[in-house]
């Protein structure tokens, strides 16, 4: 996973409520076995009309934020289906940050695996950022996870809230995998008694 | 922790799993079930092999492949679809590669995931159960915490059996009182997310309770717990009782004999202690609850078959009103209308919220002697073969096909819009399944949600109609 320290691009607003993760990835995309290539299908029945052409009016189809890292938008982002291909899908285009007033749960989980930071800033906030992002390419927000500020174009620094485990790893790069395996012992012990009370568990 | 303190549900099963505690209250919670399906497990296995590591407990885990197979006959002759194949043949080779079990497209027990889990005894009372997809929930109706997890803690689980989880938040639904005459758990829980909305249970895990909830049988609390997603919960989940042990009894997975006897001990230590606290509690009247059916583009937005469309112009704030502007216009309704003037081109029965025998029971019980409206395509998918062999054991599948509905085979079918069984733009679709986001059923498809019941009553009536003007005719 590629570590997340500090991020400078364009962010894309998306004044919306309840982005599910149909929306952000459509289920007809989910028939691949590879993490990556799914930039090109992020919101797609947004981004293309039936015919498969780009619709201008959506936001990142146009100029400066074809290119944006940080998206905003407005409560309940990521909420519906456990895909992690929607992370996938973010990342795939180039998003590398999110900023919502808040998340559903597994999404927040899953951007974490990724190396996708999920911010949560009130809505007053993020409505703030989203005109600051409609400038464009003229104004680029910072994200500086290390001290745990939003930047905007102004200089004005905003603080946010994230799980000390989770920003460690997301610093580092670090897949937790390898980071359960040391506790392999535990687990041994644990499977140990359980067996004994609940054999029923275990063909 | 104190020792003494009255403890919840989930509170239980939770101390019970937990293998460790990190120093920033993170747990290492052990996982009792993995359930493992096509489209959220290739990434995994993939990462197992890139850095050589087993699958940590086969006979813990189980695969089938239930989202993108077609459920027409042509599964028989191979699947046709390349991605679709691809993926399938993915799946198989990863099975005999890491040792999981599997239950093939072909084989009778094959079918949703989410069905077959308690149909086997798969999922059991106090479990730990984990699967690729959020609609786990389900399996919480057996009183065991169950929930979706993304593909990077499918690896996680397969490696380790464990997962990193910080732990949720209690709250107590509780629906009182008796439903009324054509109201069933999906319409309770359908008011229950109209009333708190898609993120009312976000952080929480929702224990169902109260007499409606109790009342009803397996298949209902499983309709009911299925859509703690929808309400944004990370689980949903009803205390085992005598209901919950006559349905695991006798099951193939399930403990047989005196390790049954024991189990049942346990499990029945499991229901929240009385005084336990919620985080959150919400309590709604039976009584009160009416035929539901959904209007908008978010499973909130839902109302009695009564209801008028609603207008955008008596929102509350600007917010609201764009947003209802966008879903009546995505619906292609008018402020005002009635919900039974809705004409519907297409009703589909099935997915992991209603898809169980007592459901194809009921829509069965109001088809027979009676047909389809014309120019309506109305399908019913059971969740699992042996589903659909009960069904056809039963006969409901003569009195069904007699009435005009397609009979098919088991699989996640119009639910999700990835395997054949898809809308095509403008269409409306009167749905059991638990999402009426845009596009969920296909591009540009308009999803009503309702109860099998409710879903029976607007293929013979041709619009979204009352469950009520269609009770079942005859002797019963």
């Amino acid at each position: 996973m590629k570590p997340f320290t500090t991020l400078t691009g364009v962010a894309a607003p998306l004044p919306k409520a309840n982005v599910d993760t149909d929306q952000i990835i459509p289920a007809r995309f989910l028939k691949t076995i590879a993490r990556t290539g799914l930039g090109k299908s992020l919101f797609a029945n947004f981004r293309y009309d039936e015919q498969g052409r780009e619709n201008p009016d959506f936001v990142l189809n146009q100029a400066p934020y074809r290119n944006a890292e940080i998206l905003i938008a407005f409560e309940n982002f990521g909420c519906g289906s456990s895909r992690e291909h929607a992370p996938w899908a973010l990342l795939d285009f180039g998003i590398r940050c999110v900023i919502a007033p808040d998340f559903a749960d597994i999404f927040h989980n899953n951007s974490f695996k990724n190396g996708i930071l999920p911010v949560k800033l009130p809505r007053e906030i993020c409505a703030a950022l989203m005109e600051d992002a409609k400038l464009g390419g003229n104004a680029r927000i910072t994200v500086d996870l290390e001290r745990q500020v939003v930047v905007r174009p102004s200089g004005e620094e905003i603080p946010f809230e994230v799980d000390p485990f989770r920003k460690h790893l997301l610093l580092n790069g670090l897949d937790d995998i390898g980071q359960t395996m040391q506790h392999k012992p535990a687990i041994d012990d644990f499977e140990a008694r359980q067996r004994a009370a609940q054999p029923w568990l275990y063909a | 922790m104190a020792e003494n303190r009255p403890r919840t549900l989930f509170d239980k099963i939770w101390a019970h799993h937990v293998v460790e505690t990190l120093p920033d209250g993170t747990a290492l919670l052990y996982i009792d079930r993995h359930l493992v399906h096509e489209v959220t497990s290739p990434q995994a296995f993939e990462g197992l092999r890139a850095a050589n590591r087993p699958v940590r407990r086969p006979d813990a885990t189980i695969a089938v492949v239930d989202h993108n197979i077609a459920t027409d006959s042509s599964r028989r002759t191979g699947i046709t679809d390349p991605e679709s194949r691809v993926q399938v043949e993915t799946l198989e080779k990863n099975v005999v590669e890491f040792g999981v079990p599997y239950i093939p497209l072909l084989d009778a027990r094959q079918g949703i995931v989410h069905v077959i889990g308690p149909e086997q005894g798969l999922s059991l009372p106090g479990m730990t159960i984990v699967c690729g997809d959020s609609h786990t929930s389900t399996h919480g109706a057996l009183g065991a915490l169950a929930f979706g997890i993304g593909t990077s803690e499918v690896e996680h689980v397969l490696a380790t059996q464990t997962l990193l989880q910080k732990p949720a938040k209690n709250m107590r639904v509780t629906v009182d009182g008796k439903l009324p005459l054509g109201c069933t758990a999906k319409d309770i829980v359908l008011a229950i997310i109209g009333k708190i909305g898609t993120a009312g249970g976000t952080g929480h895990v929702i224990e169902f309770a109260g007499e409606a909830i109790r009342a009803l049988d397996m298949a209902g609390r499983m309709t009911v717990c299925n859509m703690s997603i929808e309400a944004g919960a990370r689980a949903g989940m009803v205390a085992p009782d005598q209901t919950t042990f006559d349905y695991v009894k006798g099951r193939p997975y399930a403990p047989k004999g005196e390790a049954f006897d024991r189990a049942v001990a346990w499990w029945s230590t499991l229901p929240s202690d009385p005084g336990a606290v919620f985080d959150k509690e919400v309590v709604l009247d039976a009584a009160e609850i009416a035929p539901m059916v959904s209007w908008g583009t978010s499973p909130e937005d839902v109302a009695p078959i009564t209801a008028t469309v609603p207008d955008p112009a008596a929102a509350p704030n600007e917010t609201r009103r764009a947003q209802l502007e966008r879903m009546i216009q995505y619906m292609g309704l008018t402020p005002g209308q009635k919900l039974t003037d809705l004409k519907v081109d297409v009703v589909f029965i099935g997915s992991c919220t209603n898809s169980r025998i007592e459901d194809i029971r009921v829509a069965a019980a109001i088809a027979k002697g009676r047909r389809v409206a014309e120019g309506v395509r109305a399908m019913v998918v059971p969740g699992s073969g042996l589903i659909k062999q009960q069904a056809e054991a039963e006969g409901l599948d003569r009195i069904l096909t007699e009435a005009g509905f397609e009979w098919r085979e088991a699989g996640c079918s119009m639910c999700l819009g990835m395997n054949p069984d898809k809308l095509t733009p403008g269409q409306r679709c009167a749905s059991t399944s638990n999402r009426n986001f845009e596009g969920r059923q296909g591009p540009g498809g308009r999803t009503h949600l309702l109860s099998p019941a409710m879903a029976t009553a607007a293929a013979l009536a041709g619009h979204l109609a009352d469950v009520r003007d269609y009770q079942p005719q005859g002797s019963h």
